[in-house]
């Protein structure tokens, strides 16, 4: 087992080796999770998420560089899709971060999405564990907002920028309803495009729709430019300022207690799934359901039944 | 949930050469193989690779170089693996390497080697060798 | 078989050829192929040195002069290098081909950290006008013209070339250089880039600006599709990244308020002789036609001379194997008949062991040798474009033709040369083909003679061959020494104060629009250094960050 104190005083390798065995979901790293979990809780999540090539990485580039002047320390968590065919994937984000690599203060990791929705979410909810363990001030998780990849950042992260760009308008069609209900920043990026102020008109129109409630935090659009780095120190601004607002009346507090109300429920989910799935693969009801299903017998959905019918869950005290 | 173990490879560029068609190409072959893999981008300092290595916790780091500077690169970059822990990673090389370096490179603690002209067969098999 | 696709019946017989450009080539070609491809004489090829240049930019092509060669020399110390020039120049070069170290390339003087231990390694180092004074020194720059292969800092070299002549005692109007200046091709594929592409190109812009205004004899750019091909773009591919690469330079320019027909006879190019013998051929036929039309009808571009499509057809690096390298001989041969048959104005060969080790003084001459035979002996001077009227050579060319352009309409849709490259489409389609055709070589799809496919290594097709012996220069810590030491003793005796004045004109220039090339001459006369020069750039412009490339 890893020594917790190494990754509480903030050591990278043995750091980087816990995110590997979550994400191997290595046995072992359950046991290290819980006893890192008490020193989390102090880190500001950064949730951002966009379509592919609105330039997420360039400006999380360009953020990092923000941060660190103003002397925070940095944990980045960028997702990107394995290959559905190989299973094998280039990571290719942290190149565009790679200025920042020698920077002990800086903590770029690399994730692959090994083809698993609600898993990955998980491996990367627990991966920023360990970077808030660490002590790592902020910790930005980098997410595609489609597909495979989609991890729910608004369950794991405290403030969540949806990137978008102008062009066609495709851009902003392309922001799901869902998502655009959890965005807590709206950055307009490669701002300098021609229709960038159709853009931001349109993106305010939405905020202005949504159903706010008095005392709610109101999504701010922020334009940008990554690749210069324009507006990058406004959206810095923008993040902190929604932090210091979570910090007021226990909204921060309040936050945190439904993340972690989602974490358990999740993992809760997956320990009855592991669990009844380990159970139930040795049971015999299951294994001559397999065997049926070979021999073209009885239809599935009418399997499904017959071996779930049979589990009866006893040990929960009902009320 | 049920262990899901990839090979993580860091491919990288070391110093000013900029000739990486084979780096881009071996990757995109490893890829192919089911490893997760990390590309450096040019022009990096052992640092860097060193950084990145610990920081994505690869199992292998796998050097491209051209400009016949890979004894020093490799000698340098083993002994800063050991000194900064990274302890489970292996190093491996590959670009233009005479036959007759590659017993100096092994001596060095180089895990595999993979002159220009070995096939992504040869290389994959190397690399998952190097976990059997 | 061979770099084209082909696909055989279980006899062995072919029934399908396919050139690595996607075009189709039928068993046997007549004249209704030429009336169906639309063919017009007048129209698609016009005699030898007549508009649209098809066949040949001179009317008398090889009968009035046979093709130049070119050699590229440059290592160690600027003093060497200039023993070397001298001698090239005893034995009647015309031209000078100056190689730079990377660490010069890269913009870094001798004593920065990352220059350690490339110090002279692949060329010479250059830190100051000092240098450039002892490689050139004695070297008559009014009669001999150089061209600078650098690129990402090509300005520079440029303003200490001519620094280094008016030290000599010649004017700017005397002298002629050709920096190879082509960052755009660096970005997709050799590599030595430094600024973000945006600032790379107005980089480019400035020098030609600069050279049309200052430098009558200089050619400020050539473009290199070379390097697109070998880092595997299609032949077709090639010429259209080639062509989008100099449209992108001739825009920077006209938004300058200069008139194409100002300086774009001053555009050469470096193409790639690397491949099937009729595809290339077809290639360079399309190519010279194209870029005529191009500047014509896009550009306005009216005056013949300035239509001309010039530059170097030659090398053919990739086609060459480690395996049974005296095959590279051969290869070479028809690579240069290839060029010969395209009418190549200026051509150079690589060398047969350049695959795997340093050539050899033996090889290079080999190379040299077959130049010769050619020109001298097979009887390619005798008339001009040979090959004119094949109903299958006019139809191969009519084809690539549309196929240029069709590449060229693509890099247009995703909004031209400079996007692309920024977004990273072209690189992810070249490496993406790179990587495809690696594997059709490895399973055989592809033949090249001499590689075993993996699938019959260890089988009687299997000659085995024993690893060739790989040489690697030798570094010589010495350069590095020499030039640290250099650096230090002009650091200090120099006069600061104007170093600094002068590195502040350069980078109130690089903030604003106005052109850095004169502050670069008077930066390399106040003795700045290379590293100080380009570290104004890197902290005006920042440096460029690589798309992914999957």
């Amino acid at each position: 087992m890893l020594d917790i104190n190494d990754i509480i005083s903030g050591d990278q390798n043995t750091g980087a080796r816990m995110i590997r065995l979550i994400e191997d979901r290595d046995p072992s790293a359950h046991e290290v999770l819980k006893a890192i979990y008490p020193h989390s809780g102090r880190a500001f999540i950064i949730g951002i998420t966009g379509s592919p090539g609105v330039g997420k990485s360039t400006l999380i580039d360009a953020l990092i560089a923000e941060f660190r002047r103003l002397d925070k320390k940095i944990g980045i968590i960028a997702v990107d899709p394995s290959s559905p065919i190989s299973g094998g994937a280039i990571l290719g984000d942290r190149l565009r971060m790679q200025r920042h690599a020698a920077d002990p203060n800086v903590f770029i990791r690399s994730m692959a999405s090994r083809g698993q929705k609600g898993g990955l979410s998980r491996a990367a909810k627990d991966a920023v564990l360990v970077l808030d363990a660490m002590g790592y001030h902020i910790i930005i998780i980098e997410t595609a907002g489609a597909g495979q990849t989609e991890v729910d950042v608004a369950g794991i992260a405290h403030s969540v920028g949806i990137v978008t760009i102008p062009g066609t308008g495709d851009g902003i069609q392309a922001i799901k309803a869902g998502i655009l209900e959890t965005g807590d920043v709206f950055i307009l990026n490669k701002c300098d495009r021609p229709d960038a102020d159709a853009a931001e008109f349109e993106l305010n129109m939405m905020i202005s729709m949504r159903p706010a409630s008095p005392g709610s935090w109101k999504a701010v659009v922020v334009k940008t430019r990554a690749l210069d780095g324009t507006g990058v120190k406004e959206l810095a601004q923008v993040f902190l300022s929604h932090y210091a607002f979570l910090n007021q009346e226990g909204r921060l507090e309040k936050k945190k207690k439904e993340i972690e109300l989602r974490y358990f429920q999740g993992l809760v989910t997956d320990l009855v799934l592991e669990k009844t799935m380990a159970a139930l693969e040795t049971s015999k009801a299951y294994r001559e359901a397999l065997q049926k299903i070979e021999l073209n017998g009885t239809d599935p959905l009418s399997l499904a039944e017959t071996v779930m019918g049979g589990i009866t869950i006893s040990n929960f005290n009902s009320p | 949930m049920a262990i899901n173990k990839k090979i993580r490879i860091l491919i990288a560029k070391p110093g000013l050469d900029g000739h990486d068609k084979g780096a881009k190409v071996v990757a995109l072959a490893l890829r192919d193989a089911g490893m997760e893999v990390i590309y450096s981008g040019l022009h990096q300092t052992l640092d860097q690779i060193i950084q990145s290595a610990t920081q994505e916790a690869v199992d292998v780091i796998g050097l491209s170089i051209m400009s016949g500077a890979h004894l020093p690169i490799c000698q340098k970059l083993k002994a800063m693996m050991q000194e900064k822990g990274l302890v489970h990673t292996k190093l491996t090389v590959g670009g233009v390497i005479p036959h007759q370096d590659i017993p100096k490179l092994q001596e060095i603690g180089v895990a595999a080697v993979f002159p220009g002209g070995t096939s992504f067969e040869d290389i994959i098999k190397g690399i998952n060798s190097l976990f059997d | 078989m061979g770099v084209a696709k082909y696909i055989k019946n279980e006899k062995d017989a072919i029934k399908e050829v396919i050139y690595q450009s996607g075009i189709k080539v039928k068993p046997s070609y007549g004249p209704e192929d030429l009336e169906k491809a639309g063919f017009k004489y007048e129209k698609d090829l016009g005699a030898p040195g007549e508009y649209p240049f098809t066949r040949s930019i001179h009317p008398q092509s090889y009968r009035s002069r046979a093709w130049t060669t070119r050699q590229y020399t440059g290592f160690g110390t600027p003093e060497e290098t200039n023993e070397r020039f001298k001698l090239m120049i005893s034995n009647g070069q015309t031209g000078l081909n100056v190689a730079f170290d990377l660490p010069t390339q890269m913009g870094y003087d001798s004593d920065h950290p990352l220059a350690q231990g490339e110090v002279g390694r692949v060329g010479m180092a250059i830190d100051s006008l000092r240098d450039f004074e002892a490689a050139f020194k004695g070297i008559p720059l009014d009669r001999i013209g150089s061209g600078l292969t650098i690129n990402a800092v090509a300005t520079i070299m440029m303003a200490m070339y001519q620094a280094a002549a008016e030290k000599f005692g010649y004017s700017k109007n005397q002298i002629s250089t050709t920096p190879q200046n082509d960052i755009l091709k660096e970005m997709i594929g050799r590599g030595a880039w430094i600024f973000p592409v945006e600032h790379g190109v107005r980089l480019v812009g400035d020098s030609i600006e600069y050279a049309v205004k200052e430098l009558p004899k200089s050619n400020p750019v050539s473009i290199c599709g070379y390097h697109i091909r070998e880092s595997g773009a299609t032949p077709a591919q090639e010429i259209a990244y080639a062509f989008e690469i100099a449209k992108a330079y001739i825009e920077n320019v006209v938004q300058r308020g200069i008139k194409p027909e100002d300086f774009v006879g001053r555009f050469s190019f470096n193409l790639n002789v690397y491949g099937n013998l009729w595809e290339q051929i077809a290639k360079f036929r399309a190519a010279r036609k194209l870029w005529a039309k191009m500047l014509k009808e896009e550009y306005g571009v009216k005056d013949n001379k300035n239509l001309f499509l010039r530059g170097l057809f030659g090398g053919g690096g990739s086609g060459l194997t480690k395996e049974q390298p005296e095959n590279n001989i051969m290869r070479g041969a028809y690579y240069a008949l290839g060029a010969a048959l395209s009418g190549a104005q200026t051509t150079a060969l690589c060398s047969f062991d350049e695959a795997y080790t340093i050539p050899t003084p033996r090889s290079a001459l080999l190379s040299l040798r077959t130049l010769e035979i050619l020109m001298d002996e097979v009887g390619l001077r005798d008339t001009v474009d040979p090959l004119a009227g094949s109903y299958f050579i006019e139809t191969l060319t009519l084809e690539m033709e549309n196929k240029i352009i069709e590449e060229m309409k693509e890099v247009e849709k995703w909004g031209g040369m400079v996007k692309s490259i920024s977004n990273g489409f072209v690189q992810r389609k070249v490496s993406r083909q790179a990587y495809e055709f690696e594997k059709g070589l490895q399973s055989g799809e592809y033949r090249k003679v001499g590689v075993v496919p993996v699938s019959e290594k260890g089988t009687d097709k299997d000659p085995g061959s024993e690893p060739a012996a790989v040489e690697l220069h030798e570094y010589n810590e010495a350069w590095a020494e020499k030039s640290i030491a250099n650096l230090k003793e002009l650091r200090r005796t120099r006069n600061g104060k104007d170093v600094a004045e002068c590195l502040k004109g350069l980078e109130k220039a690089a903030k604003g629009s106005e052109n850095v090339m004169p502050h670069l001459v008077k930066c390399c006369h106040a003795y700045a250094t290379v590293g100080e020069m380009a570290g104004v750039f890197r902290q005006v412009f920042g440096e460029w960050k690589e798309p992914d490339f999957y």
